[in-house]
Protein backbone atom coordinates (compact mmCIF):
# COMPACT_ATOMS: atom_id res chain seq x y z
CA UNK A 1 0.00 0.00 0.00
CA UNK A 2 1.22 3.43 -0.85
CA UNK A 3 1.59 4.83 2.63
CA UNK A 4 3.39 1.95 4.26
CA UNK A 5 6.89 2.95 3.39
CA UNK A 6 9.59 1.16 1.52
CA UNK A 7 11.82 0.35 4.49
CA UNK A 8 9.86 -2.68 5.57
CA UNK A 9 9.28 -5.87 3.72
CA UNK A 10 6.00 -5.72 1.86
CA UNK A 11 3.71 -8.23 3.49
CA UNK A 12 0.06 -8.96 3.09
CA UNK A 13 -2.01 -9.26 6.27
CA UNK A 14 -1.84 -13.04 5.98
CA UNK A 15 1.93 -12.88 5.61
CA UNK A 16 2.27 -10.70 8.68
CA UNK A 17 0.23 -13.14 10.72
CA UNK A 18 2.12 -16.15 9.38
CA UNK A 19 5.53 -14.56 9.83
CA UNK A 20 4.85 -13.30 13.33
CA UNK A 21 3.84 -16.78 14.39
CA UNK A 22 6.29 -18.84 12.34
CA UNK A 23 9.92 -19.25 11.48
CA UNK A 24 10.19 -15.61 10.35
CA UNK A 25 9.07 -14.33 13.74
CA UNK A 26 12.24 -12.46 14.68
CA UNK A 27 12.49 -10.66 11.35
CA UNK A 28 8.78 -9.83 11.32
CA UNK A 29 8.92 -8.42 14.85
CA UNK A 30 11.94 -6.31 13.92
CA UNK A 31 10.11 -4.97 10.85
CA UNK A 32 6.99 -4.21 12.84
CA UNK A 33 9.08 -2.47 15.50
CA UNK A 34 10.60 -0.27 12.77
CA UNK A 35 7.18 0.66 11.41
CA UNK A 36 5.71 1.48 14.82
CA UNK A 37 8.74 3.42 15.99
CA UNK A 38 8.83 5.52 12.85
CA UNK A 39 5.13 6.26 13.18
CA UNK A 40 5.30 7.25 16.84
CA UNK A 41 8.49 9.25 16.41
CA UNK A 42 6.83 11.28 13.69
CA UNK A 43 3.44 11.51 15.39
CA UNK A 44 4.79 12.45 18.80
CA UNK A 45 7.37 15.00 17.68
CA UNK A 46 5.58 17.72 19.64
CA UNK A 47 4.87 15.64 22.75
CA UNK A 48 8.24 16.12 24.44
CA UNK A 49 9.00 12.41 24.74
CA UNK A 50 12.46 10.87 24.59
CA UNK A 51 13.67 8.19 22.21
CA UNK A 52 13.78 5.84 25.20
CA UNK A 53 10.10 6.61 25.89
CA UNK A 54 9.22 5.87 22.28
CA UNK A 55 11.07 2.55 22.45
CA UNK A 56 9.22 1.65 25.64
CA UNK A 57 5.87 2.49 24.06
CA UNK A 58 6.69 0.41 21.00
CA UNK A 59 7.89 -2.50 23.11
CA UNK A 60 4.63 -2.54 25.04
CA UNK A 61 2.62 -2.15 21.85
CA UNK A 62 4.47 -5.08 20.28
CA UNK A 63 3.67 -7.29 23.25
CA UNK A 64 0.01 -6.27 23.14
CA UNK A 65 -0.13 -6.82 19.39
CA UNK A 66 1.46 -10.27 19.61
CA UNK A 67 -0.85 -11.23 22.48
CA UNK A 68 -3.91 -10.20 20.52
CA UNK A 69 -3.20 -11.49 17.03
CA UNK A 70 -6.32 -13.63 17.24
CA UNK A 71 -8.50 -10.53 17.54
CA UNK A 72 -7.17 -8.98 14.31
CA UNK A 73 -10.15 -9.05 11.96
CA UNK A 74 -8.35 -7.92 8.84
CA UNK A 75 -10.58 -4.91 8.24
CA UNK A 76 -7.52 -2.73 7.76
CA UNK A 77 -3.86 -3.29 7.05
CA UNK A 78 -2.11 -5.20 9.78
CA UNK A 79 0.36 -2.37 10.29
CA UNK A 80 -2.49 0.16 10.68
CA UNK A 81 -4.03 -2.09 13.31
CA UNK A 82 -0.73 -2.39 15.17
CA UNK A 83 -0.10 1.37 14.91
CA UNK A 84 -3.50 1.96 16.46
CA UNK A 85 -2.45 -0.16 19.43
CA UNK A 86 0.82 1.78 19.67
CA UNK A 87 -0.99 5.14 19.64
CA UNK A 88 -3.23 4.05 22.49
CA UNK A 89 -0.37 2.59 24.52
CA UNK A 90 1.73 5.74 24.14
CA UNK A 91 -1.02 8.20 25.01
CA UNK A 92 -2.29 6.08 27.90
CA UNK A 93 1.17 6.12 29.43
CA UNK A 94 1.58 9.85 28.90
CA UNK A 95 -1.79 10.55 30.53
CA UNK A 96 -0.86 8.36 33.48
CA UNK A 97 2.37 10.29 33.96
CA UNK A 98 0.90 13.72 33.46
CA UNK A 99 -1.96 13.22 35.93
CA UNK A 100 -0.16 10.99 38.41
CA UNK A 101 -0.27 13.52 41.23
CA UNK A 102 -3.82 14.81 40.77
CA UNK A 103 -6.65 13.15 42.67
CA UNK A 104 -10.27 13.36 41.69
CA UNK A 105 -10.91 15.17 44.97
CA UNK A 106 -8.35 17.82 44.00
CA UNK A 107 -10.05 18.26 40.66
CA UNK A 108 -13.54 18.54 42.14
CA UNK A 109 -12.37 20.73 45.02
CA UNK A 110 -10.97 23.17 42.50
CA UNK A 111 -14.47 23.45 41.13
CA UNK A 112 -16.11 23.76 44.53
CA UNK A 113 -13.53 26.34 45.56
CA UNK A 114 -14.78 28.62 42.82
CA UNK A 115 -18.15 28.95 44.51
CA UNK A 116 -19.28 32.53 44.13
CA UNK A 117 -22.25 34.38 42.76
CA UNK A 118 -21.54 34.25 39.06
CA UNK A 119 -21.22 37.56 37.24
CA UNK A 120 -23.89 36.49 34.83
CA UNK A 121 -26.41 36.50 37.67
CA UNK A 122 -25.45 39.92 39.01
CA UNK A 123 -24.45 41.54 35.74
CA UNK A 124 -25.39 45.21 35.65
CA UNK A 125 -26.54 44.84 32.07
CA UNK A 126 -29.14 42.20 32.87
CA UNK A 127 -32.43 43.09 34.45
CA UNK A 128 -33.41 41.74 37.89
CA UNK A 129 -36.08 39.66 36.10
CA UNK A 130 -33.46 38.08 33.86
CA UNK A 131 -31.19 37.36 36.80
CA UNK A 132 -34.10 35.80 38.70
CA UNK A 133 -35.05 33.60 35.76
CA UNK A 134 -31.48 32.42 35.42
CA UNK A 135 -31.30 31.61 39.10
CA UNK A 136 -34.54 29.63 38.86
CA UNK A 137 -33.22 27.70 35.88
CA UNK A 138 -29.91 26.93 37.60
CA UNK A 139 -31.80 25.62 40.62
CA UNK A 140 -34.12 23.58 38.43
CA UNK A 141 -31.26 21.90 36.58
CA UNK A 142 -29.42 21.23 39.82
CA UNK A 143 -32.54 19.59 41.19
CA UNK A 144 -32.79 17.40 38.09
CA UNK A 145 -29.20 16.35 38.50
CA UNK A 146 -29.78 15.49 42.15
CA UNK A 147 -32.93 13.52 41.44
CA UNK A 148 -32.07 11.75 38.18
CA UNK A 149 -28.44 10.79 38.54
CA UNK A 150 -26.64 8.34 40.77
CA UNK A 151 -23.78 9.51 42.95
CA UNK A 152 -21.32 7.93 40.51
CA UNK A 153 -22.92 9.66 37.55
CA UNK A 154 -22.81 13.02 39.31
CA UNK A 155 -19.18 12.53 40.17
CA UNK A 156 -18.36 11.54 36.59
CA UNK A 157 -20.29 14.46 35.08
CA UNK A 158 -18.60 16.88 37.49
CA UNK A 159 -15.16 15.60 36.60
CA UNK A 160 -15.88 15.78 32.88
CA UNK A 161 -17.39 19.27 33.09
CA UNK A 162 -14.48 20.43 35.17
CA UNK A 163 -12.42 19.61 32.11
CA UNK A 164 -8.81 18.79 31.68
CA UNK A 165 -8.54 15.34 33.19
CA UNK A 166 -8.73 12.66 30.51
CA UNK A 167 -11.60 10.19 30.73
CA UNK A 168 -9.07 7.38 31.18
CA UNK A 169 -7.70 9.03 34.31
CA UNK A 170 -11.12 9.85 35.75
CA UNK A 171 -12.03 6.19 35.18
CA UNK A 172 -8.98 4.88 37.05
CA UNK A 173 -9.81 7.10 40.00
CA UNK A 174 -13.39 5.89 40.02
CA UNK A 175 -12.32 2.25 39.95
CA UNK A 176 -13.64 1.64 36.45
CA UNK A 177 -12.41 1.79 32.87
CA UNK A 178 -12.79 4.37 30.14
CA UNK A 179 -15.39 2.46 28.14
CA UNK A 180 -17.59 1.83 31.17
CA UNK A 181 -17.25 5.45 32.26
CA UNK A 182 -18.28 6.70 28.82
CA UNK A 183 -21.37 4.50 29.02
CA UNK A 184 -22.15 5.70 32.54
CA UNK A 185 -22.03 9.30 31.35
CA UNK A 186 -24.07 8.47 28.26
CA UNK A 187 -26.74 7.00 30.50
CA UNK A 188 -26.61 10.14 32.69
CA UNK A 189 -27.04 12.39 29.65
CA UNK A 190 -29.98 10.29 28.48
CA UNK A 191 -31.67 10.49 31.87
CA UNK A 192 -31.32 14.26 31.95
CA UNK A 193 -32.51 14.51 28.35
CA UNK A 194 -35.68 12.54 29.14
CA UNK A 195 -36.31 14.57 32.27
CA UNK A 196 -35.91 17.84 30.37
CA UNK A 197 -38.34 16.57 27.75
CA UNK A 198 -40.85 15.58 30.43
CA UNK A 199 -40.63 19.02 31.99
CA UNK A 200 -40.88 20.75 28.64
CA UNK A 201 -37.47 22.38 28.97
CA UNK A 202 -36.04 23.30 25.59
CA UNK A 203 -32.21 23.32 25.53
CA UNK A 204 -32.03 26.18 23.02
CA UNK A 205 -34.12 28.36 25.31
CA UNK A 206 -31.78 27.77 28.23
CA UNK A 207 -28.76 28.52 26.07
CA UNK A 208 -30.41 31.73 24.85
CA UNK A 209 -31.29 32.69 28.41
CA UNK A 210 -27.65 32.45 29.48
CA UNK A 211 -26.22 33.91 26.33
CA UNK A 212 -27.85 37.32 26.52
CA UNK A 213 -26.54 40.33 28.48
CA UNK B 1 -40.84 14.65 61.09
CA UNK B 2 -37.76 12.49 61.47
CA UNK B 3 -38.36 11.02 58.04
CA UNK B 4 -38.57 14.47 56.52
CA UNK B 5 -35.33 15.46 58.16
CA UNK B 6 -33.65 12.29 56.97
CA UNK B 7 -34.86 12.85 53.46
CA UNK B 8 -33.54 16.43 53.55
CA UNK B 9 -30.14 15.24 54.68
CA UNK B 10 -30.08 12.57 52.00
CA UNK B 11 -31.07 15.05 49.36
CA UNK B 12 -28.34 17.48 50.47
CA UNK B 13 -25.84 14.64 50.30
CA UNK B 14 -27.05 13.72 46.84
CA UNK B 15 -26.32 17.22 45.64
CA UNK B 16 -22.82 17.25 47.05
CA UNK B 17 -21.04 16.71 43.76
CA UNK B 18 -22.68 19.34 41.65
CA UNK B 19 -23.42 21.65 44.52
CA UNK B 20 -22.67 24.90 42.79
CA UNK B 21 -23.39 24.64 39.11
CA UNK B 22 -21.91 27.66 37.38
CA UNK B 23 -23.66 29.14 34.35
CA UNK B 24 -20.85 28.14 31.99
CA UNK B 25 -21.08 24.58 33.29
CA UNK B 26 -24.82 24.64 32.95
CA UNK B 27 -24.65 25.65 29.31
CA UNK B 28 -21.92 23.09 28.69
CA UNK B 29 -24.05 20.41 30.28
CA UNK B 30 -27.20 21.46 28.45
CA UNK B 31 -25.28 21.22 25.16
CA UNK B 32 -24.01 17.76 26.09
CA UNK B 33 -27.49 16.62 27.03
CA UNK B 34 -29.13 18.14 23.95
CA UNK B 35 -26.63 16.39 21.66
CA UNK B 36 -27.20 13.00 23.26
CA UNK B 37 -28.33 10.19 20.98
CA UNK B 38 -29.97 6.96 22.09
CA UNK B 39 -27.32 4.94 20.31
CA UNK B 40 -23.72 5.98 20.81
CA UNK B 41 -20.76 3.66 20.72
CA UNK B 42 -18.28 3.47 23.61
CA UNK B 43 -14.51 3.80 23.53
CA UNK B 44 -13.94 0.07 22.95
CA UNK B 45 -16.19 -0.15 19.93
CA UNK B 46 -14.65 3.04 18.55
CA UNK B 47 -11.16 1.59 19.00
CA UNK B 48 -12.16 -1.60 17.20
CA UNK B 49 -13.12 0.36 14.10
CA UNK B 50 -10.49 3.09 14.31
CA UNK B 51 -7.97 1.44 11.98
CA UNK B 52 -10.55 1.08 9.23
CA UNK B 53 -11.81 4.60 9.85
CA UNK B 54 -8.25 5.97 9.57
CA UNK B 55 -7.58 4.12 6.33
CA UNK B 56 -10.79 5.41 4.77
CA UNK B 57 -9.65 8.92 5.68
CA UNK B 58 -6.20 8.39 4.23
CA UNK B 59 -7.66 6.98 1.05
CA UNK B 60 -9.77 10.14 0.68
CA UNK B 61 -12.97 8.17 1.10
CA UNK B 62 -15.93 9.38 3.09
CA UNK B 63 -15.12 7.81 6.46
CA UNK B 64 -17.88 9.72 8.24
CA UNK B 65 -20.52 8.34 5.94
CA UNK B 66 -19.14 4.81 6.18
CA UNK B 67 -18.72 4.82 9.96
CA UNK B 68 -20.87 7.63 11.36
CA UNK B 69 -20.87 6.31 14.91
CA UNK B 70 -17.09 6.38 15.03
CA UNK B 71 -17.04 10.04 14.01
CA UNK B 72 -19.81 10.76 16.50
CA UNK B 73 -17.78 9.16 19.27
CA UNK B 74 -14.62 11.03 18.28
CA UNK B 75 -16.58 14.29 18.46
CA UNK B 76 -17.56 13.52 22.04
CA UNK B 77 -14.52 11.74 23.49
CA UNK B 78 -11.26 13.67 23.83
CA UNK B 79 -9.18 10.58 24.68
CA UNK B 80 -10.26 8.69 21.56
CA UNK B 81 -9.89 11.81 19.40
CA UNK B 82 -6.33 12.30 20.60
CA UNK B 83 -5.51 8.68 19.78
CA UNK B 84 -7.07 8.98 16.34
CA UNK B 85 -5.06 12.12 15.59
CA UNK B 86 -1.84 10.45 16.66
CA UNK B 87 -2.69 7.40 14.58
CA UNK B 88 -3.28 9.56 11.51
CA UNK B 89 0.02 11.39 11.91
CA UNK B 90 1.86 8.13 12.52
CA UNK B 91 0.36 6.58 9.38
CA UNK B 92 1.30 9.66 7.37
CA UNK B 93 4.89 9.12 8.50
CA UNK B 94 4.81 5.95 6.40
CA UNK B 95 3.45 7.91 3.45
CA UNK B 96 6.18 10.53 3.66
CA UNK B 97 9.02 8.06 3.84
CA UNK B 98 7.57 5.83 1.12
Amino acid sequence: MWYLGAAMAERSNQEWLADLQGAQREAAIADLRTVLLRGLRYGMASYGVTEADLEDFVQEALLKTLDNLASFRGEALFTTWAQKVAARVALSELRRRRWRDVSLQDLLAEHEGSDFTPDILTDQGSSPEQAALRRIMLDKIQRMIAEELTEKQRQAMSAVMQGGMPLQEVAVRMGTNRNALYKLIHDARQRLQRRMQREGIVPDEILAMFAEG
Amino acid sequence: MFRQLLSKIKSAKRRSHIASLQPNQLTQMVRMVAATRPHEIGCDECFEQLDRFAELHLAGRNAVEALPLVQDHLDRCGDCREEFELLMTALRAGAETA
